[in-house]
């Protein structure tokens, strides 16, 4: 247990009738950046909430830095920083009063707020009216008050939403650095898998309000098999000759033949064989496995 | 003590750029001033009515006690209860509020003695302006009797009542506020309530006092004046405030117990 900045405890979570976490066992290691992913209204943003202790968990549950969450409230909230959903931020106060509120309530020095401004990039906008803010630059001030108090485990729910390209790197980057640099646990929710392959070093996947995968990203990897997609004429004769050359065929359309991928140099022999063989290829790639499917993939298996 | 202490200090911070907290200063300013301006173009009239240094003071500041305590007083206070929560409704701030390492009861303490220093500090400026403007006015029309009663411990008095007798329905429209976010349930709730206050209260009915809306009303009749004794000089501690009192209690425990069971979707 000491090794978990998170671990929650078969945690079951109900609104009225309706099951919306069922039996999830989280483990995030300290120092991970844990990706959680699932698609929307998997239950994501609810688990985040109830580490928050904003939804009460049946005791026993759930535990921060080993400690159950209801009889220890305000000692693990003062370790953990949170984004949840739209970032909570008073339209009528500027970026910087924001997170001036922000330092009185956690009783900390109010010249955090410019150093936070400066680390999101928001020092040009500090003194604008937070309404005035376009989506990102909200979600920025929000990662911002999630940083303030330098917690040792954030949680962030979709962060990157309404970024754009360069804010998403940033973020990513962030994360990274606060992860690899400042030894900080990051729990970061997403409904896209490729979002999450870049950054987090763990990944769970919730879907329905169940677990379905929980590993390192390797482990995801290994499950996540990928298909090289070959794009070729005569498709008929070059799918038998593809068989008798002893590949498995997964998939075939009238346009491409889908095979699993082994390495970039196997699919490259693959390719000269064809084209030695009389074949034209114009297009050979390697195709991952979408979340869909991947979702499929996981509890087929299950 | 001390998460009571900074969260009532931000309290102050997210809302002194507020409405809210502006209506608290500019109501009293205005009302008084429009009485104080009234009384100073028609002085020669009330100079004319010969009236005594105590009714004098009583006409005057009747004035501003008078609309406060039937209309703008019930619904001022159902602003502020609204505007306080509002806060955190508009800007979806409940989450961020209750995911603080501070202590629940000290968040919802704060923001309700928060609602409670803004009626106060609505009602202490009037007390002051109306005895500030009112020896304004003796300075200004010399033929005034102002400076011939001492009005302070009637002023203190009536606030005071007023005061009191307003906690009733701030610990209402405080829940109320607490459970919808929307202007219109509170609102129109309070509405009702006022009107039927204003109506309980003038018709004289037996059970008016357990009515909050009708408290401030009440509590500013001058009943059955004494021969001989100051009028203006009554008891603060009444039925109605010790109703309001009441009121204001249960109603801030039973808020709590809502506030913490309250699910943050």
């Amino acid at each position: 247990m000491g090794n978990y900045a998170i671990e929650t405890v078969g945690l079951n979570f109900n609104f009225g009738n309706q099951a919306i976490v069922k039996d999830l066992s989280l483990q995030v290691p300290k120092g991970s950046i844990y990706g959680f992913l699932g698609p929307n209204g998997a239950g994501k943003t609810t688990t985040i909430k109830i580490l928050l202790n904003l939804l009460k968990s049946p005791s026993d549950q759930v535990f921060l830095f080993g400690k159950e969450i209801n009889s220890n409230r305000i000692a693990i909230l003062k370790r953990v920083g949170a984004l949840v959903e739209q970032p909570a931020i008073y339209g009528h106060l500027t970026g910087r009063e924001n997170l001036i509120n922000r330092c009185i309530l956690l009783g900390i020095k109010k010249t955090k707020a410019d150093e936070m401004l400066a680390l999101v990039g928001l020092t040009d906008a500090a003194d604008k009216k937070a309404s005035k803010y376009s989506l990102g630059m909200k979600q920025r001030l929000g990662i911002a008050q999630a940083l303030i108090s330098d917690p040792e485990l954030l949680l962030l729910d979709e962060p990157t939403n309404g970024l754009d390209p360069n804010g998403i790197i940033e973020i990513r980057n962030l994360m990274i650095e606060l992860a690899t640099k400042h030894q900080k646990t990051i729990l970061v929710s997403s409904h896209l898998l490729a979002e999450i392959e870049r950054t987090a070093t763990h990944v769970g996947i919730i879907n329905k309000g169940q677990l379905l995968f929980q590993g390192t990203i390797d482990e995801l990897h290994l499950l996540s098999k990928p298909m090289l997609e070959i794009e070729v004429n005569n498709i008929e004769s070059a799918s038998t000759f593809i068989a008798k050359a002893g590949y498995e065929i997964v998939a075939q359309t009238d346009k491409k033949i889908t095979v699993p991928f082994n390495s970039a140099q196997k699919s490259g022999e693959l390719n000269t064989l064809l084209i030695q063989n009389g074949f034209t290829v114009s297009s050979l790639y390697q195709q991952r496995k979408d979340l869909e499917n991947l979702f499929l993939d996981i509890t087929k298996t299950n | 003590m001390r998460t009571l202490y900074i969260s009532l200090k931000s309290e102050f911070y997210k809302s002194r750029k507020t409405l809210a907290f502006w209506a608290a200063i500019l109501l009293p300013v205005i009302i008084c001033g429009l009485i104080s301006f009234g009384f100073y173009s028609e002085s020669e009239k009330v100079i004319a009515a010969h009236n005594p240094p105590v009714i004098l003071w009583a006409k005057y500041s009747g004035a501003a006690l008078g609309v406060m305590g039937f209309l703008i007083m019930p619904f001022y206070v159902i602003f502020m209860a609204f505007s306080v929560n509002n806060i955190e409704h508009k800007n979806d701030t409940w989450k961020m509020l209750f995911a603080q390492p501070l202590n629940k009861f000290a968040i919802y303490a704060a923001k309700y003695l928060y609602a409670v220093f803004l009626i106060f500090l609505c009602l202490f400026l009037f007390a002051s302006l109306t005895f500030a403007f009112g020896h304004l006015l003796q300075v200004l029309v010399p033929k005034f009797n102002f400076n011939q009663y001492n009005p302070l411990s009637f002023l203190i008095n009536a606030y005071a009542k007023l005061f009191l007798s307003a906690l009733g329905i701030l610990s209402f429209q405080f829940i109320l506020s607490l459970l919808w976010s929307d202007f219109l349930k509170p609102m129109g709730i309070g509405f009702v309530g006022t009107i039927m206050g204003i109506i309980t209260a003038n018709i004289g009915w037996k059970y008016a006092y357990l009515i909050p809306y009708s408290l401030p009303a009440l509590a500013l009749k001058i009943t059955k004046v004494k021969k001989g004794t100051d009028p203006l000089d009554f008891p603060i501690f009444t039925q109605e405030i010790w109703t309001s009192l009441i009121y204001a209690a249960i109603l801030f425990i039973i808020g709590y117990f809502i506030v913490t069971k309250k699910s943050i979707k």
